[in-house]
């Protein structure tokens, strides 16, 4: 703190001329992202289904950040996220829901009794059920972590994807815990768009903070080189451990705000092809770079509705297609195959978003451009 | 007793065929170090090839099988030029990122070509009938299946031991710029791998699809899932591991649910448990080699 | 290459822009413009339509995903109907299908983007009741009513009065089953259950409840997309149970009697209405002509004009026979939508919401009025078997 205060004070004065610029369109930036929220929230900019679609990109947003932090910045392969959401989203739910909409969804076998009078209710209900969904998760990871993080690549992928559906089946079987395949409906609608995007902002500022930081440092190292990094004294298990258990809470409550903001889960929705799809987000956006999965999940959840077009039939100029359910899923997967063989590093790299590097993106643009339509160099091949 | 040999009889049948597929899955990590998730989706995509050729344009079955094979195998081809080879220099994820949206791809295409709607796996032969042997009833096709799994292994096992191409496949799986510079075609050998391994994917669908005769665009995922952790459990990149790892995984299934019923409902799980705790205890498999990492 | 290929890749997304007139909005810009919900396929219609010329039926189906089938099925009955009544209160009907991809997240989005952004008038589906339940606030909220077509879970019409339903309910046909298979004189039942589907534990429930627990010899369960299930089948047929009840998918069924039948083993299987698919003889072969299951429609025993009109409808469009029961469903379901409107005289929610409560119908699956939960009552139900390769008519069972 005594720290922060000092720098902030330094604000005024030590600036640069670019820095001051810089500060001034952050400040504008949150400014316009909160009246937009704002007004979001009144349902004055866009309708619901738009809140929706915004809503659900925030939450996988969050679940991209979680992945990133494993599999992008530690650089262990891990699949496991679909069965920590499991975990944060059952814990939510049974924490935030009203002992009479329990007693009716319970209607196959009634709901063990350590569960059945428990209703945290409204925003600090949604809270500490969130904080709880992300320890237990958090443990949960821990206790996985122990035997899967001596595991390497491949393996260690399908160690956690088997973990994964480990805890789907179990969730589909505990009956009086989990309602079973029934799932659980009437789950309180707590998060509005201030808590997920909120939540977003919170660990997007968390990940950058804990990437300054020595552990931060220490994530990079063991994904560049394992042994290199356990040369220089870095404890890997100690570290792979903690960005797994990290990512694990960050998963635990992605799973939570995504049960508010669905209002319904059951098991199948935990599939494993639920990590596929959060993969996807991070390798679109790019491994290890926390701009990229925020944009990664936007463009991702947008593109997947603005596809919807696709469904309906549409004409090509003079050329008629018909309605071919479906297309939009073949087109969305197509995309990313172009995607993952030609932006290998997806939109970012390991690289982050700052105001500096857009001004040069902008000034460098023209160039950019004109380098396209020049001649290509013969002789190139180089990758 | 003839109850306990009845679910051995089980175990063995669902053996078989988790080793006939897992051989293909094997056969690609030993020699290209990928593992090809899009594998279970090639099966159905093999499958549906069947379907079209025995059912829709009545071909002769033994005539049938043929093109299925070369088909998937083209299949296969086509898939590791377009979605394999640009990026082959890749790090490892990239590849494996890249079969997850092959997989994606195919699931999708195949729901939009041939729609969801279930179809029947066209029956050959009299593979259907079955036996009685002391009280235990077997298919006629739970014996065919283990010999064409021996043959096909055989067959392999040569391919890859005494021939030249076979040789390739080995130098390209211990080091690719080596293998180059010694004058191995990669990209051939790396496309006919991929051609053995749909293949196989392709013997193996028409073996499954006479014991579990339903098709639809998803159907390869379990098959999929499952054959891919009997490789794991035998020791991935060996084909020999892949037999024994599909038998007892077949046998650990069947024998959990006759040990004790109530437990069904976990069956699955049983099998990422056994996955878990052989990877855990021998992380390379059953008959795995050792791999140390370079620096 | 790489570069040519981008620039192509930009090009067509530009060019995907331009035709669908700019879309994506959800970055922030506030351009609340939706996409059309083009009937282009069919017609050159207006493309912004107002409430006042045409009604807008939204489909809420699952048309890719793990239950594509089931959605497609219940889409040919939805497109057969609208071929039969394409009109209500003198406006033209357009259909909106919307797929939610059998996954829950998307079935949200979907019915958002059907009441918010296509501003349907109504909603019919969906196969499957998890998408069902996940969706219902979003169609309650916006006052939409809904027509579930195969949706059993008791949890989708729960405390959502706008969710409706035009088919059996789990209670219904587990009941109705445990009493038919004790007035066939069977004693002692097996169940091998899919554990992962909720319409699976339902039926089982209530079977067990009506045959009496203690008659049931044995248990097994399975999970979906499981193919083999002989160490099910030969575990309860240790048990020496007369009759196996196996709720579960077409697909499952048919492979399950297939083994049961390899296996050596002659039982009659009992089963409920998602066995009527021909998907189910067609895997299971000549041993699915040992079960009887519970159906509501019976294409040739007693034909009435509801499904003489839907077989020749379906026939002209399609050709052939519907595959799946469910079908059947679509139709009903779309024609309660209409016949929904057509009392309520308008299309406003609250409105129809109230036409439907007192509507009474007959449709292809028989007499359709729904209780205060928005169930259809149901009174009578068909079973029927599998004879050369075709379904047969047992006998009508009504229950009081």
């Amino acid at each position: 703190m005594e720290k922060n205060k000092t720098r902030f004070r330094g604000i005024a004065s030590g600036l640069t001329k670019n820095k001051r610029r810089n500060l001034l369109l952050s400040m504008i930036a949150i400014i316009a992202l909160t009246v937009f929220l704002h007004f979001t929230e009144q349902g004055a900019t866009v309708g619901s289904y738009e809140v929706r679609v915004l809503n659900l990109c925030a939450v996988y947003a969050v679940l991209a950040l979680s992945m990133n932090l494993i599999n992008g910045f530690t650089g262990q392969f891990s699949l496991g996220t679909a069965g920590f959401m499991a975990i944060g989203a059952y814990t939510t739910s049974l924490l935030i829901m009203p002992v009479s909409v329990k007693a009716k969804v319970f209607y196959l076998e009634p709901i063990v009794p350590w569960l059945e009078n428990v209703h945290w209710e409204g925003n600090f209900g949604l809270f500490g059920a969130l904080l709880v969904a992300g320890l237990i998760t958090a443990v949960a990871a821990f206790i996985i972590g122990f035997p899967v993080l001596r595991l390497k690549g491949d393996y260690l992928a399908i160690a956690t994807l088997g973990f994964s559906e480990i805890i789907r089946i179990v969730f589909t079987n505990t009956q009086s815990v989990t309602n079973g395949s029934t799932g659980i409906k009437s789950i309180p609608n707590t998060a509005n768009i201030w808590w997920t995007f909120g939540v977003m902002a919170f660990f997007v500022v968390f990940m950058l903070r804990l990437m300054k930081t020595s552990y931060g440092r220490a994530f990079k190292c063991i994904r560049d080189d394992e042994v290199a990094a356990e040369s220089m004294g870095i404890s890997l298990f100690k570290h792979k451990m903690l960005s797994f258990v990290i990512s694990g809470f960050m998963a635990g409550v992605g799973g939570g705000l995504m049960a508010s903001v669905l209002g319904a889960i059951t098991p199948l929705l935990f599939r494993f092809i639920l990590a596929y799809d959060i993969l996807l987000i991070v390798v679109l956006g790019g491994m290890g770079s926390i701009t990229g999965s925020i944009v990664g999940a936007f463009l991702i959840t947008t593109a997947k509705e603005w596809l919807r077009w696709l469904d309906a039939g549409f004409n090509i100029g003079p050329i008629k297609v018909p309605q071919i359910a479906g297309l939009r899923m073949v087109v969305f997967s197509a995309l990313l195959m172009l995607v993952i063989l030609f932006y290998r590093r997806g939109l970012f790299g390991n690289k982050e978003f700052s105001w500096d590097g857009m001004f040069r993106l902008i000034k460098n643009a023209p160039k950019r451009v004109a380098a396209w339509f020049k001649p290509k160099p013969k002789g190139g091949g180089a990758k | 007793m003839a109850l306990f040999w009845q679910n051995v009889a089980n175990g063995l049948t669902v053996g078989s065929l988790y080793a006939l597929v897992a051989i293909g899955y094997t056969m690609v990590y030993g020699i290209l170090r990928l593992i090809n998730f899009a594998h279970g989706d090639i099966f159905m995509m093999a499958m549906y090839f069947a379907f079209f050729a025995i059912s829709i344009f009545y071909i002769p079955w033994y005539i049938a099988i043929i093109l299925v094979l070369v088909a998937t195998m083209l299949l296969g081809m086509l898939i590791e030029k377009t979605a394999y080879a640009p990026i082959r220099n890749a790090p490892r994820i990239s590849l494996l990122i890249s079969s997850i949206g092959v997989s994606y791809l195919l699931e999708n295409l195949a729901t939009v070509l041939f729609t969801g709607v279930p179809r029947q796996f066209p029956s050959i032969g009299s593979l259907q009938n079955s036996l009685v042997i002391g009280g235990v009833t077997i298919q006629q096709l739970a014996i065919y299946t283990p010999v064409v799994m021996l043959i096909l292994v055989a067959l392999l096992l040569t391919l890859i031991n005494k021939t030249k191409t076979g040789m390739a496949m080995r130098a390209v799986s211990k080091d690719f710029e080596t293998a180059k510079l010694m004058g191995v075609n990669i990209n051939r050998t790396i496309s006919s791998t991929f051609a053995i391994g749909s293949m196989l994917a392709a013997v193996g669908a028409i073996m499954w699809g006479q014991k579990y005769p339903q098709i639809q665009p998803y159907i390869g995922v379990m098959p999929g899932l499952k054959c891919f952790i009997a490789a794991v459990i035998g020791g991935i990149g060996n084909i020999k591991g892949a037999v024994v790892g599909g038998l007892l995984l077949g046998m650990l299934e069947i024998m959990i649910v006759y040990a004790q019923p109530g437990l069904s409902g976990y069956k699955d799980a049983f099998a990422f448990v056994a996955l878990i705790l052989v990877l855990l205890i021998r992380p390379t498999g059953l008959f795995g080699e050792k791999v140390t990492d370079k620096v | 290459m790489k570069k040519t290929l981008t620039l192509v890749m930009a090009l067509l997304l530009t060019l995907a822009l331009v035709l669908t007139g700019c879309g994506g909005n959800a970055n922030g810009g506030a351009t609340p413009e939706p996409v059309t919900p083009t009937d282009s396929g069919t017609d050159p219609a207006p493309v912004e339509t107002g409430d006042d010329d045409v009604i807008k039926v939204g489909i809420f189906e699952p048309l890719t995903g793990a239950n594509a089938a089931g959605g497609q099925m219940e889409l040919e009955g939805i497109k057969v109907a609208h071929s039969l009544v394409g009109e209500v209160l003198g406006k033209k009907i357009v259909l909106v299908e919307m797929d939610n991809k059998s996954d829950d997240v998307e079935a949200v989005t979907a019915a958002e983007r059907l009441v918010n952004s296509e501003k349907v008038d109504i909603v019919v589906g969906s196969w499957g009741s998890s998408v069902c339940i996940a969706a219902g606030d979003t169609f309650m909220n916006a006052k939409v009513p809904a027509i579930g077509t195969s949706c059993t879970n008791p949890l989708v019409t729960l405390d959502n009065p706008y969710y409706f339903r035009v088919c059996y309910l789990d209670d219904f046909q587990g009941t109705l089953l445990a009493n038919f298979a004790k007035q066939e004189g069977y004693k002692t039942a097996a169940v091998i259950t899919d554990v992962s589907d909720t319409y699976a534990i339902g039926l089982k429930k209530y079977f067990v409840d009506a045959f009496g627990a203690e008659n049931i010899v044995a248990e097994a369960q399975f999970n979906k997309g499981d193919q083999d299930f002989t160490a099910q089948i030969t575990s309860v047929m240790a048990a020496n149970p007369e009759v196996i009840f196996a709720p579960s998918g077409y697909a499952e069924a048919g492979l399950m009697m297939k083994q049961a039948a390899d296996l050596g083993y002659n039982i009659l299987f009992l089963g409920a209405d998602t066995w009527e698919t021909e998907v189910m003889f067609e895997v299971g072969g000549v041993a699915t002509e040992n079960c009887r299951f519970t159906t509501f429609f019976d294409a040739d025993a007693a034909p009435t004009p509801e499904s003489t009109q839907f077989l020749t409808a379906y026939e002209a469009m399609f050709g052939g026979k519907p595959k799946g029961a469910v079908t059947a469903l679509g139709y009903d379901a779309y024609m309660v939508a209409i016949a929904a409107i057509e009392k309520a005289g308008t299309t406003d929610g609250e409105a129809l919401q109230k036409a439907l409560t007192e509507l009474d119908v007959t449709g292809v699956t028989g007499r359709c009025v729904f209780d205060e939960n928005g169930d259809a009552v149901k009174n009578q139900a068909i079973i029927k078997t599998v004879q050369d390769g075709g379904f047969k008519y047992i006998s009508t069972v009504v229950v009081d």
